[in-house]
This record gives structure tokens, sequence and C-alpha cells, in this order.
């Protein structure tokens, strides 16, 4: 099993992903430089956080034409588990891999701090093996995190089962003192229709430890191994 | 000869009539143009430190950790395993004043600079902040812009801000404080240094274009009123250029022909330049035409003195320029080969064909003149020292609360919630104490069992009260700060933020601040490695509150043998160290009867360091389960910080105090005094308390056992935690919301 970080100008959270990947799930990983062009010797893809680009423009509107995404887009098309974290969330709504948009944060502040999100649907690489309901606690750090998609989008993530976290409080009730960002349904992270390309805003690749205030990222990472070696056997 | 130049031209570089001689005199002719614009960076302030070189003299540099004291880009100090800690503090004072989101940015792209230059990878940032009171529309501007550009910067480069202070007071209206510290990590034998070696070697500038912002930088930030002077010299910064600036340096650093690295910041190419030859004992010459420009029709002068930020000066062997070239290319940034190492000594600055200055480099650096001036106390200031604040102890027992919603609630001790969650402090995955959670951030060192300890400091009021002992107070109160979690304090830098020198009375500020700092610095075994001088900093007649701020880290061998400042329910809390204290100088006098007068609390040095040395080993041996420093405030304020994390309540019962107090209400409860800490221990540890602090010949009294959800005080009465709380968490929006 091999992880592959994608790094591009401006990519920031790649050491946490290393990290997290290498001293927190104990696997293989490898980055990968924008101006690649394959990403054939991996088994998932994390797309880190950042300013890919300054996110001048847009956050993630530059890094979409990068070299690299190509190659992201085939693997993805082709099944593989793709999870974008923060700017790298942006970065998959921008190439059209995810839907909807993120605006700026609802307090048009950046917020950095600690919150909850409910899983709501097992049906991701990314949370194969977690309980649908479950309360993840995971850091945010981000300025324009604020998941807006337009109303017949929103019944389309609905009826396929494409909201995988939502903001809540630590025993799962979501209510809007605990949306970070003023995002529409609180929602958190979402998948694409088939469910292999996950992005949300808080980071799992910055909770891999108790001692830097938790490890639930990890159940995230491991659930992605446990999908891709699966999928092998099958 | 002087007649040659107008005052006008002296004004503009900042160069007395008598200064512009002593160039001549060196040079044995006039100057030229170039060469005075060079002259005037390098011998201001900024660069020069004509003013406050033979003060900092006093500070004591060397210890068994040093590997490199104040001289380079950073210091840097062993931790073990063949690791080195990087760090320093800088000063954007006076660019913060005109333009405060890109001051205090390119604040934090300076000194991050400074860091891996060094070698370092920078792992935390930390800012020590000061502004006029907020009610004052512009000060609400100043404050709101440079907590954006810290984070704008800070947040963008991926380098998580995890600690600093911020203070008010009516002396910082028109001069805001904006100063920030970078924290790195490198392995020994990687530390990078800032001197040129090797003849023929090449000169290579990398990162962003020249332009003309920021021209005069240096000397801007070394005269008064710099909004009437120097209109437009702040610079711009680019955070995303510095990201690839900093990750392609350190790529380049290994490269074997790299020998040496130093970034642009004051004063741009000319400081680098000569720093980095007058360190070798070498030459450099340099061609302006080869440096890549923003814009058109730019002079060798304004390509000398441009302070355009994300730039970097190499100094590699010819035989390893393509490798160099390859890494920068890379990242999409381009390197210019404009200059080489030379072995007569000289600094020559050519445009093109044309030599526009040839001088050697020693003349900028080592013949700078120096001054020290005769300094006096202002007789104001001793007078409100020599104030009879026994007037103002009176608090009844009524109005013990009304008194601590009002400190909890004051600009200076509210939470600072609202400013730290704008600051990434999670990224890099190393923050195991983040923001507010103890008396310092701790980071972990990752592939070690290593933590740093990190905090900013310093109560400028103690300082203006009396600044021997406030500069004592300093550096006191931030090793304190290190030791309530746990950790070792080790070395700290300083920033220098003071009025003008060539006034006496702010000439004996700078003087006695450092004095004083110097002799707890060397008492404290905590070594002085890196600073920084910002002088000038006045408006009008006014200059701000003399701030020697100190950064400082402390070493924790075990990471995971901290604590924090939360106390949880169940737990007894213990007072270590001074019971006395004083209303002098206190917030209480500020907050309350807006006053600044007394005499700051005297300071036993033996005394701090027995109060440090046990609260750091009782946390050690895990009895100690939180702690926190008891400073501005005073006890209650201190014991309420502790409570707020956890949301308990507290029966305390301060007989003993209230005693050592002669019964006073507001010395005891909201006085100040140093060499004091509160404790949270496991009932069942009472006994082992008191033998270790028995042993250490401090004094240790209960004041309480924490439960429930109200703060009582046996014969005043009980206020809810929720209700203090809620006077804390909401400080700076009521101080907003009085602005008219």
């Amino acid at each position: 099993m091999r992880f592959g970080v994608v790094i591009f100008p401006g990519s920031n959270g790649d050491h946490d992903a290393l990290s997290a990947v290498e001293l927190g799930l104990g696997d293989e990983v490898v980055p990968i430089w924008h101006k690649e062009r394959s990403v054939d010797h991996v088994d998932a893809l994390l797309i880190p956080g950042g300013f890919s680009y300054g996110d001048y423009l847009r956050a993630g509107a530059i890094a979409r034409f990068s070299p690299i995404m190509d190659a992201v887009t085939e693997f993805a098309n082709a099944g593989g588990p793709v999870l974008g974290i923060c700017n790298g969330f942006q970065i998959l709504t921008e190439a059209h891999l995810l839907p909807g948009a993120l605006l700026r944060n609802g307090s048009l502040h950046f917020v950095c701090t600690w919150v909850y999100v409910r899983v709501e649907s097992d049906r991701t690489p990314f949370t194969a093996d977690i309980d649908p309901g479950s309360v993840l606690r995971l850091p945010i750090a981000h300025g324009q995190g604020r998941y807006f998609v337009t109303p017949e989008q929103y019944d389309d993530l609905v009826t396929n089962d494409q909201i995988v976290f939502r903001y809540s409080d630590a025993r799962g009730e979501v209510h809007d003192d605990h949306n970070p960002n003023a995002s529409i349904d609180h929602i958190a992270g979402v998948s694409n229709v088939r469910g292999n390309v996950v992005g949300l805003m808080p980071h799992p690749e910055r909770a891999y430890d108790l001692g830097i205030g938790g490890d639930d990222g990890l159940r995230v990472l491991r659930a992605a191994r446990q999908a891709v070696i699966q999928a092998v056997r099958a | 000869m002087s007649e040659q130049v107008t005052d006008e031209v002296l004004r503009e570089v900042a160069l007395t009539r008598a200064e512009y001689d002593q160039v001549v005199e060196l040079l044995g002719r006039a100057p030229s143009d170039v060469e005075l614009g060079m002259f005037g960076a390098m011998w201001s302030e900024h660069c020069g430190y004509k003013n406050s070189r033979p003060l900092l003299k006093h500070f004591p540099t060397e210890g068994e950790r040093v590997l490199q004291g104040p001289g380079e880009n950073a210091g840097a100090v062993d931790i073990g395993e063949n690791l080195a800690v990087v760090f320093k503090i800088e000063s954007h004072n006076h660019p913060s004043a005109v333009e405060p989101y890109e001051g205090a940015a390119t604040g934090v792209g300076g000194i991050v600079r400074d860091i891996f230059t060094m070698g370092a990878r920078p792992i935390a940032l930390l800012n020590s902040l000061r502004f006029g009171p907020l009610d004052v529309p512009r000060n609400q501007y100043l404050f709101g812009g440079v907590v954006g550009g810290i984070g704008g910067y800070g947040n963008c480069l991926g380098i998580p801000t995890v600690a600093g202070d911020i203070f008010f007071d009516e002396r910082y209206n028109g001069n805001p404080l904006v100063n920030a510290m970078a924290v790195g990590i490198v392995e020994h034998d990687k530390i990078m240094r800032a001197t040129a070696s090797g003849v023929g070697n090449l000169v290579v500038l990398v990162g962003a274009d020249t332009g003309r912002d920021g021209i005069h930088g240096a000397t801007f930030a070394s005269v008064e009123n710099p909004e009437e002077s120097h209109r437009g010299v702040v610079q711009v910064g680019n955070p995303f250029l510095e990201k690839l600036l900093l990750e392609a340096c350190l790529e380049a650093l290994e490269v074997p022909g790299v020998v040496a690295m130093q970034d642009l910041g004051a004063a741009g190419l000319t400081s680098s330049s000569v720093e980095v030859a007058s360190k070798g004992g070498l030459g450099i010459e340099i061609d302006v035409q080869k440096v890549s420009r923003r814009e058109e029709g730019m002079t060798a002068y304004e390509v000398m003195l441009s302070e355009s930020q994300e730039r970097m000066l190499i100094i590699v062997e010819p035989d390893s320029l393509p490798a160099l070239v390859e890494i920068f290319e890379r990242w999409d940034l381009h390197s210019d080969v404009i200059g080489t190492v030379t072995s007569d000594g000289n600094v020559r600055i050519l445009d093109g064909d044309e030599v526009v200055a040839d001088v050697p480099g020693t003349y900028y650096t080592d013949e700078c003149p120096t001054y020290v001036r005769d300094g006096f106390e202002s007789a104001r200031i001793a007078a409100a020292r020599a104030t009879d604040v026994s007037r103002w102890d009176n608090v009844k027992a009524e109005s013990v609360f009304s008194t601590l919603s009002t400190l909890l609630a004051s600009p200076n001790i509210c939470s600072r919630r609202s400013v730290v969650s704008t600051y990434d402090h999670t990224i890099l995955s190393n923050t195991v104490v983040p923001p507010m959670a103890a008396d310092a951030a701790i980071v972990r060192v990752k592939g070690t069992s290593l933590g740093l300890a990190v905090k900013t400091d310093c109560n400028p009021r103690y300082v203006y009260l009396d600044p021997h002992l406030g500069g004592q107070h300093a550096v006191a109160e931030a090793a304190r700060n290190v030791s309530c979690t746990g950790a070792t304090p080790i070395a700290l830098t300083n920033c220098l933020n003071f009025g003008s020198p060539e006034k006496p009375e702010g000439y004996f500020q700078l003087q006695q601040a450092i004095l004083g700092m110097a002799e707890v610095a060397g008492a404290l075994g905590t070594p002085v490695v890196s600073g920084n001088v910002s002088l000038y900093n006045e408006s009008g007649d006014e200059a701000i509150l003399p701030t020697p701020t100190i950064g400082i880290v402390g070493l924790l061998e075990n990471v995971n043998q901290h604590v924090g400042m939360s106390a949880s329910a169940g737990s007894e809390l213990w007072l270590i160290g001074s019971q006395v204290a004083g209303l002098g100088a206190s917030e209480y006098l500020a907050a309350v009867h807006g006053k600044t007068v007394g005499a700051p609390p005297p300071l036993d040095i033996e005394l701090e360091a027995g109060v440090q040395s046990l609260t750091r080993s009782l946390i050690q041996d895990g009895v100690a389960l939180a702690a926190h420093d008891t400073s501005e405030g005073g006890l209650l304020v201190a014991v309420a910080e502790m409570l707020f994390g956890h949301g308990v309540g507290v029966s305390l019962e301060l007989s003993e105090i209230l005693a050592a107090n002669d019964g006073s209400l507001a010395r005891a409860f909201f006085g100040e005094s140093a060499s004091r800490v509160i404790v949270a221990i496991s009932p069942d540890n009472a006994a082992t308390l008191q033998e270790r602090a028995g042993k250490a010949g401090v004094a240790a009294v209960r004041i309480g056992i924490t439960g429930g959800s109200d703060l009582a005080i046996d014969g005043v009465g009980t206020i809810s935690i929720s209700e203090l709380k809620y006077q804390w968490s909401t400080g700076f929006d009521r101080q907003a919301a009085d602005s008219k």
C-alpha cells in the first residue's frame, strides 16, 4: 500500500500529509511534484492543503491546470481513492472532480480551531470502516471553507449520498453554533457520485497523534488503506 | 568639504553633517551618490546599532549550549541529538505604523528568512504587539491590519503562530510595536553562516525581482515621525514567493559548493553584500545591471537600496552554479549571477562598465560611529514612581468581584481567542500546547522526544516606571512563563523598542533596561543569542513606553512531561514563592484608576531562580498538574485564568495571603509581585509539595480547592465562573464597542 501526496507550489500541508502516513499510519508514502505526469505508482492520492499558487485568482483555480492534474483526473476516473484536504478540496472542486465551491468563511476571518465532524456516509474509501454517525475531532485552518452548492446540486448530493462529513458538536448533534464557516447544511466534506473522490475542509493529516491534540484523522487514512487492500483482493 | 552636500540630501540618507565629514575623511574624497546612500543605510541605527552597540556588550552571550551568538542572521543553541534551535525576534514598527497589514506581513517574512538563511527549517512563529487603546478608531485599524498581516503571511507560509503577547497603552498611539519572532531547527553540521569565502566565488541573487519599494527603509526605521518623512517606503509582502524561496533555499543548502547565504532585509543589497564580504574579510564586486528588475529605469542607487522582499544572496563556487540554478528553476524562481567575491576587501558596485561605488567594506561596518551618551531620568517619571499609591489601597469586600471583573475584561488581560484563532497554529503537526493553554506554547521536535517551550513577554509599565528593575522583570517573567510549562529556559532573544536615544531621558531608559536584563539573563543562565534594536519610536514629543521585548526558548527533554495552566476539579491550588504584593505599576491601578504610577514590585533574583526551579521539578515529577505565573492583575486574575479552561469553580481560603499583606484586599487580591506561581496538585500530594518547597527554601501556601462552578472567597462571597469567563471572553469586543 502506497500513498502519494501531490505537491503544488504553495502547498504547505504536504509535510503533515507525509508525516501522517509515515509516522501515524506506518505506511509508505511518496511526494509527487506537480510537474510530474503520472501517478501510476501509488494506490491512493492525498491532495494537501496550503495556498497553491498563492491562492491567486481563486483558491485552487490555477493548480487545476498543473501538469499532474491530468493524471489525477485519470486516476480518479478509474476509481482510485483521492482525498482533497482544505486547499486540496478547493482544487478538486475547481477541477470539477467534486461538485460545489468553497467561499469565504461567514465570519470573513481565517479560523483555526478544533472541530467535531459527524461521518454521514461509509460509501467512500476514506470512511469505509467508520460507522455513519461516528464523530471525529479534527483541526480546521482556513479562510475560504464555506461550502456552497446550487439547490439542484444540493438535491443531487442528498440523492446520491455524497455528503460525507457534517460539522457537529461532540455528541454528533448538528446545529449552527458548531458550523465554523457557515457552510450550507453544515457540510464539511463531500464525495463524487462514485464515492472514490472525497474533499473536506478539516485536516485529518494534522490529527494522527494524541501528543498533538488527537488521532482521529488516522481513522480516515486507515479506512483508505483497508479499502485499497480489499479492492486488490476483490 | 561638507559644503558640497545639502542638508536636504543628508536628511534623506539620515546622516549628520559630522558623520558626513567622517565619511569624507575616511575616503579622502567626497562619496558618490551611491556610496552616500550606502553609508546612510549602513550607518543607520537599524543596521549599524550606533547608539546601542556599546550597551549591547553588557548582555551575556555565551553558554555551554550556545552555538551561535549575536552577529549572524539568528542565534543557534544546542538542544541535544545533534540539533540546534535557531531563533530571533525583530521589529517592524515603523512600517506597521504607516501600513499595518503589509508592515506586519513583511515583518514576518523578514524574520522567517533570517531563520532559513541559517539552514534551519522554521517551525514556529510568535509575535509581540503593542497598540494604543482600542477605543480610538485609528488604533482599531492598526490592530486589525497588523493581526491580519501576521496571519495572512504566516498562514500562507505554513508555519504555525503559536504564542505571543499583546499590550495596550495610550503611549503607543501613533507608534504601534510589531515584533515578530521565528524559531527553527537545524542539524549542528548544517548551520549556514553569512560569511563569504573563496576569491572568485560567485554572488547569486535569488527570489523576487528588485523594485523601487522600500528604498530608505533602514533609515526610515531610524527617525522619528516616519509618517512625515518617508511616506511610501513600505514594502509589500508575497508569502507565496517566500514559501517557494524557503523550500528552494533549504534544498540549495544541500549543494556542497554553497558557502554562504544572506537574506536581503533592511538596506537590501547594500547590507547583505557588505555584511557577507566584511565578515569574510574579503571584497565583493556587483554589477547592478545583472539584477532582475520589476520596473524600468531604476538607477544603481535604487537597486542598491531597494528593500523588495523575498530575496536572498548566495555565495557559491563556480562549479556548483549549475546545480544551484537547477534547484531554483524547479521552483520557478530565477537566480542571477550578479558578481564575484574579490580579494581586495572593497565593496565595488558597477553599473555596466561604470564604477559607481568602491569602498572598503569595513568602512561601512567597523567604522560606523558609535555614540555613548549621557542619560538621566525624566523628573516626571521619577515623580510618578515616587507617587504614594496607598490612596488606592481601598478595595472593600463588596467590590472585590466588580474589580476582578474589570480586570478580567481589561484589554491587557482579557482573552486573546479572537486574535489567535485567525493564526494557523496546528500546521506542521508539532503543536503540543496551543496558544493560551499554558504560560508558553510547546512545539515538539519531530523524530525526537524533545519539546520547545516558547514565549514573548515584557511588561512595559514596569520598564517605564523603573527601567533597570523593569528590564530585570522582563527577563524574569519570560523565563517564569517557560518554567511554568515544565521546560528549562535555555536562551533568549530580545527586541529593544525605545524612544530617541538622542534625548537623555530616552538614552537612560535604554541603558538601564539593558543593564537590568543583562543581570537577570546572566543569573538565570539564559544568554542573549540574537536580537534587534528599534529606536526613535516617538510621535510628537511623546515616546512609547520603553519595551524591551523578550523572546525566550525553553527545552523539555521529554515533551510529554509538561503541564498547561488549566486546573481540573478536585485539585488543590498552592501559591509558591512570594506572598507579599504591591500596587505600584500594577494593572489594577491602570485599569481601575487610570494611573501608571508607583514603583514596580522588587525582584529577588535568587528567590526567582528558586521558585522557577521548584516549579519545573514539581512538573517533571508529576506533582504539579497545572501551573500559572501570577503577574499582571494579581492573584485572583491568575486563579480565574486557571479555572476557565475546564469551567471549574474554586473555594479560596486566603487568610494567610491577607495577613502577609496587612489585611489589604487590594494588595492581596490585585497587587503584583514577581517570583510566584500557582500550582494545582492532587490533594494526596500536599505533604510532598510542602516538603519539596521546604527543601528549596521557597514558601508554599495552600490557597484553595477546585470544584463546583463558582469562585468563592471566604469572607468575601461567591461569583459564578461563567460570569467571570464572560467578562474575560468579551473584553476586546467591548473595548472596540466603546469607540466613538
